[in-house]
């Protein structure tokens, strides 16, 4: 028990949000300023939490236990484990870049803008850090007003059409999961006689194959609504193209990641026996291949650049549930690394888009060409986040995605086969897109002289390729820190799995890296 | 049997004693102290006072009900305050506390103030406190048209209008058609039990047979005068005109204290009266339910005026509530009491800030007057969207709590499709409600509007209203051990 630190994560985005209403809506570089110190205070206090955290321990840590409503069984518990202490770290770096970038590109409404945002923040740590069930579930529809608001107010031309639709979807997913959470609710209460939302509790449960393949799917459909998993993907390209920039980075980076998060945190350890079932594994991995390849195919053929990233991103999700449901070490951690990368990578093609998109205010790729002779730092910055979007060797995106088909390869080759033809479409549709807007002549002339990245732009993108190249360089302290965390899963799973038949002896195998 | 007065009987009966002579009095003082329009609102004391005196009456009921538990009984078992009952005195006394506190400036708006007004609400009251305590047929539907005759002058009270008068006569028509339907019902179960006491009804219904056709008359006859009342589906067709027409603080009061007031008897005469016969009107309504979810949330869909929507949303809720009597279990009736405690709260704030959006010359009743309004009036904006949020059962606002017991219960008693039904029902809702925040936050105003009419009534009842939607979502624990609590009989 390492005092409150989390607490403190957790609410102060709050904090910061309470303390702006205060602020009067004619101060608006005032209320810039308090939004960005708030995310970085956002950001600091969460250093101490890395830096803190015991690697060789795989249990949770600066767990945090309060009851909240004893009658039902609802605690205030938090705590992290290595593969939320990465999330968390993700959501504040993330969170406040995305805060930083929207000092230009924002200028109606900022109070409100900014109390979204801050909003949002809160909400997802509070996803990512819950261990009680109920306490989860809270946070996760919590995030679902903000974005509304941040797509539905600051988006595009067809604002309104995708933030209902973000909304309907996320919601329906939503209220089918707390079916799935009730259901093991009711037969924790039956089998022990006490009410409690405590997932770790909940685990002890002993569920037939058929209850468990229930609520495998009821929290299937709130988790692939959120990754988004193929067929439940409509939502993304149109939240994504019409959220502002930085709603689309924080969309990309962190809150899709909620739902592969809610994959390895709930479905897996809760219902190990649904989850190792062949069949569901069979048309888990099936759709995984299929949002991959189809998200890529159709990342091809798109006309609109944001909408081009959008897609991609749903190819590159359906490598994170692929290798989760690879259900060996390397699927899993290679997942959670690939989760990392692509809101970093991911993140930084949405500034990107955004930094262009401010200029010309259009995003169609044929208006662009030959920018690199315009904007050449633009270019190299660009490169940076397609090339390690596109999973080139010694940048972020190559980690993830070799763990990953490692794993997958481990499970079924010829899922590794067919998720290895979408790491080759990845880099068709990423280095098309880079030579149709990028390399060639000049071709339009509105695009002759447009400036170059300015300082805030400079200051957004430097962290990430940091962070990017760092992690492609020397991705150890990301295995290690994933090491036990994933290999209780990976017991778990596979323990209770055979439980009946001989006790196998799982064999975790660590990424050697 | 001698019949004879107990203090026992003046101890129940007090609070609604109270109530009617405050009413009254609220009746003459209209003429004799208040002859002017603007000095009117004075007459608020009056209904303070009651209020007041009645919740002290409800008060030491409760405290002796806390040493002696059980229940106290009236009348030779004909009217009970148990904790059951005092849970929905309370209700009825905050709604018409706050219907009366966001009255008066609507009032004076729509040029009809009348101190009868004030009056008219407390009988009602005392209509509704019967239909909780009731525990005699007889009683019961006296009480049941105490309140219902005060609504229809109360619903028809924009005399000028034709929509109110229109709503009024509606209302009257097909009440009274309900009423029948009820006292038919209630005439079979006398001619079962030879008793009007719903305790030896109950009797007498348990030592029948399952297929007995005589008692499924008189479940069938009775659903049917109950679904009336609490507007579920296929009986809803009143709803949306009466709710549209009645002057809004009405509809306010329509929607939650007459809803309450029903559900609260509907518990009684099913949960325990007729629970042995539960596999007889278990389908009817499940039946009510389903269609009340579907009607009332596809209809809403396509509403644009905002107390139409509202209505048809209210619908949806009475389908929610019969859930919870549906799977019948601890969970569920303790969902069908925190349900309608919550919905109380952030129903009557939706309308309260609808109330407020009525201004001299414009009805602001149409969805596109909400436009603006985070702009024109944050604050209104801001409750608005708790409400709003909390009728779609997003936590953490109150809302969640009722839905998440509901749902508890249907999955504890086995009724998964129904609660799945109910879950993806849930999302539908999402969308009318965001129709209204898109218009508060997203859309501008076209022309320019006068200001909102407020007053300190309307901003007292908004906070109260507002910090309460909050409050039940973020803590809930007290509330759910007072409902717990009003259920153990």
């Amino acid at each position: 028990m390492q005092g409150h630190l989390l607490s403190v994560i957790l609410f102060t985005p709050l904090a910061g949000l309470f303390l702006l209403l205060f602020i009067p809506k004619s101060q608006k570089t005032f209320i810039r300023l308090w939004a960005n110190i708030t995310a970085a205070v956002g950001f600091l206090v969460s250093l101490p939490l890395i830096i803190g955290f015991d690697r060789s321990n795989g249990g949770y840590q600066f767990v945090e236990r309060a009851e909240w409503i004893p009658s039902l069984g609802v605690q205030y518990l938090i705590g992290v484990d290595g593969i939320s202490v990465l999330m968390v770290m993700l959501t504040t770096i993330m969170g406040f870049l995305a805060i930083f970038s929207s000092w230009d590109s924002i200028k109606d409404r900022e109070k409100e803008y900014y109390s979204m945002f801050l909003l949002q923040q809160t909400g997802m740590l509070g996803v990512f850090i819950s261990m009680d069930f109920l306490l989860f579930y809270v946070f996760w529809e919590m995030v679902l007003v903000p974005m509304y608001f941040i797509i539905g107010v600051w988006g595009g031309p067809r604002k309104l059409y995708a933030a209902i639709k973000f909304f309907l979807y996320t919601l329906t997913g939503g209220v089918l999961m707390l079916l799935g959470i009730l259901l093991l609710y009711f037969n924790y209460a039956s089998q022990f006689g006490r009410y409690t939302f405590e997932i770790a509790e909940l685990m002890k449960i002993n569920l037939p194959l058929a209850t468990q393949q229930w609520v495998f799917w009821a929290f299937f459909v709130g988790f692939a609504i959120k990754v988004p998993m193929f067929p439940f993907h409509t939502w993304l390209p149109d939240a994504h193209t019409e959220a502002p920039t930085a709603g689309s980075v924080i969309l990309a980076a962190v809150l899709l990641k909620m739902g592969t998060y809610g994959f390895i945190r709930f479905s897996l350890p809760l219902l190990p026996k649904a989850s190792s079932d062949q069949t569901i594994v069979t048309i888990v991995a099936v759709l995984s291949i299929i949002g991959i390849l189809y998200g890529a195919l159709v990342s091809l053929m798109q006309q609109d650049w944001k909408k081009l990233v959008a897609y991609s991103s749903v190819s590159h999700l359906g490598f994170c549930t692929l290798g989760i449901f690879a259900l060996n070490q390397s699927g899993i951690a290679g997942s959670v690394i690939q989760q990392i990368n692509h809101g970093i990578s991911t993140g930084m093609l949405f500034l990107v888009v955004g930094v262009i998109y401010e200029r010309r205010h259009t995003r169609e790729i044929k208006e662009y060409g030959g920018l690199a002779h315009i904007m050449p730092n633009y270019a190299i910055v660009f490169a940076i986040a397609m090339l390690s979007s596109a999973g080139l060797p010694l940048l972020n995106g190559f980690v993830g995605e070799f763990t990953i088909l490692q794993g997958a390869f481990d499970a079924n080759r010829i899922w590794a086969a067919f998720a290895v033809l979408g790491v080759i479409f990845g880099a068709a549709y990423l280095l098309w897109l880079y030579q149709r807007t990028m390399l060639g002549e000049v071709t339009n002339e509105k695009n002759k002289g447009l400036p170059d990245l300015k300082w805030r732009e400079w200051a957004v993108f430097v962290p990430l390729i940091i962070w990017a190249i760092s992690i492609g360089v020397y991705p150890k302290p990301y295995f290690d820190i994933l090491e036990k965390p994933v290999a209780q899963i990976v017991h778990r799973v596979h323990d209770t799995a055979n439980a009946a038949a001989v006790p196998a002896t799982p064999t975790p195998e660590v990424a050697s890296r | 049997m001698s019949v004879y007065y107990t203090s026992l009987d003046h101890f129940v009966l007090l609070p609604v004693l109270l109530l009617a002579l405050f009413g009254c009095a609220t009746l003459l003082f209209d003429f004799w102290v208040f002859p002017e329009a603007h000095q009117r609102k004075y007459l608020l004391i009056f209904l303070g006072l009651g209020e007041a005196f009645a919740g002290w009456a409800y008060w030491r009921q409760g405290a002796a009900l806390a040493i002696n538990g059980g229940e106290i009984s009236a009348f030779h078992g004909a009217v009970v305050v148990d904790h059951f009952a005092l849970f929905f005195h309370w209700i009825f006394l905050i709604t018409t506390l706050v219907v009366g506190l966001i009255s008066y400036r609507y009032l004076e708006v729509r040029d009809e103030h009348h101190g009868e007004y004030y009056g008219i609400l407390m009988l009602a009251q005392c209509g509704m406190f019967f239909l909780a305590s009731g525990n005699d047929l007889v009683t019961i539907f006296v009480g049941l048209e105490t309140m219902a005759v005060s609504f229809y002058v109360l619903v028809g009270f924009l005399r000028a209008e034709q929509r109110s008068n229109e709503a009024a006569l509606k209302y009257l028509l097909l009440g009274g058609l309900s009423s029948g339907f009820l006292a038919y019902g209630f005439s079979i179960l006398y001619g079962i039990a030879g008793s009007t006491l719903l305790n030896d009804i109950s009797k007498a219904v348990a030592s029948r047979g399952h297929s007995d056709t005589i008692l499924f008359l008189a479940i069938a006859t009775t659903t049917v005068g109950l679904l009336f009342k609490i507007a579920a589906a296929p009986f809803h067709m009143w709803a949306p005109d009466v709710y549209e027409g009645a002057p809004t603080t009405i509809t306010a009061f329509l929607a939650v204290g007459s809803k309450a007031a029903s559900f609260a008897l509907l518990m009684r005469v099913f949960a325990s009266t007729l629970g042995s016969a539960r596999s007889t009107w278990e389908p009817l309504l499940i039946a009510a339910a389903v269609l009340s979810m579907t009607i009332g949330n596809l209809a809403a869909i396509t509403q644009t005026n905002t107390k139409r929507l509202l209505a048809y949303s209210s619908v949806n809720h009475a389908g929610y509530v019969l859930l919870g009597v549906i799977a019948g279990n601890n969970t569920g009736y303790k969902g069908v009491l925190i349900y309608l405690l919550v919905y109380t709260f952030m129903n009557l704030g939706a309308f309260l800030v609808l109330t407020s959006l009525t201004r001299k010359g414009l009805a602001g009743e149409d969805i596109n007057d909400l436009r603006g309004l985070m702009k024109k009036s944050p604050g209104h904006a801001l409750w608005m969207l708790i409400f709003l949020l909390s009728l779609a059962g997003i936590p953490p606002t109150a809302g969640f709590f009722g839905k998440y017991f509901i749902f508890l219960s249907l999955i504890e008693t086995g009724h998964y499709v129904l609660a799945v039904l109910g879950c993806l029902y849930a999302a539908v809702a999402i969308y009318y409600y965001m129709r209204m925040v898109k218009a508060m936050f997203i859309e501008t105003e076209e022309e320019e509007t006068p200001a909102l009419s407020t007053s300190f009534g309307t901003q007292v009842a908004l906070v109260v209203t507002g910090v309460m939607t909050l409050v039940i979502g973020v803590y809930p624990e007290p509330f759910v051990r007072l409902a717990q609590q009003s259920f153990q009989r």
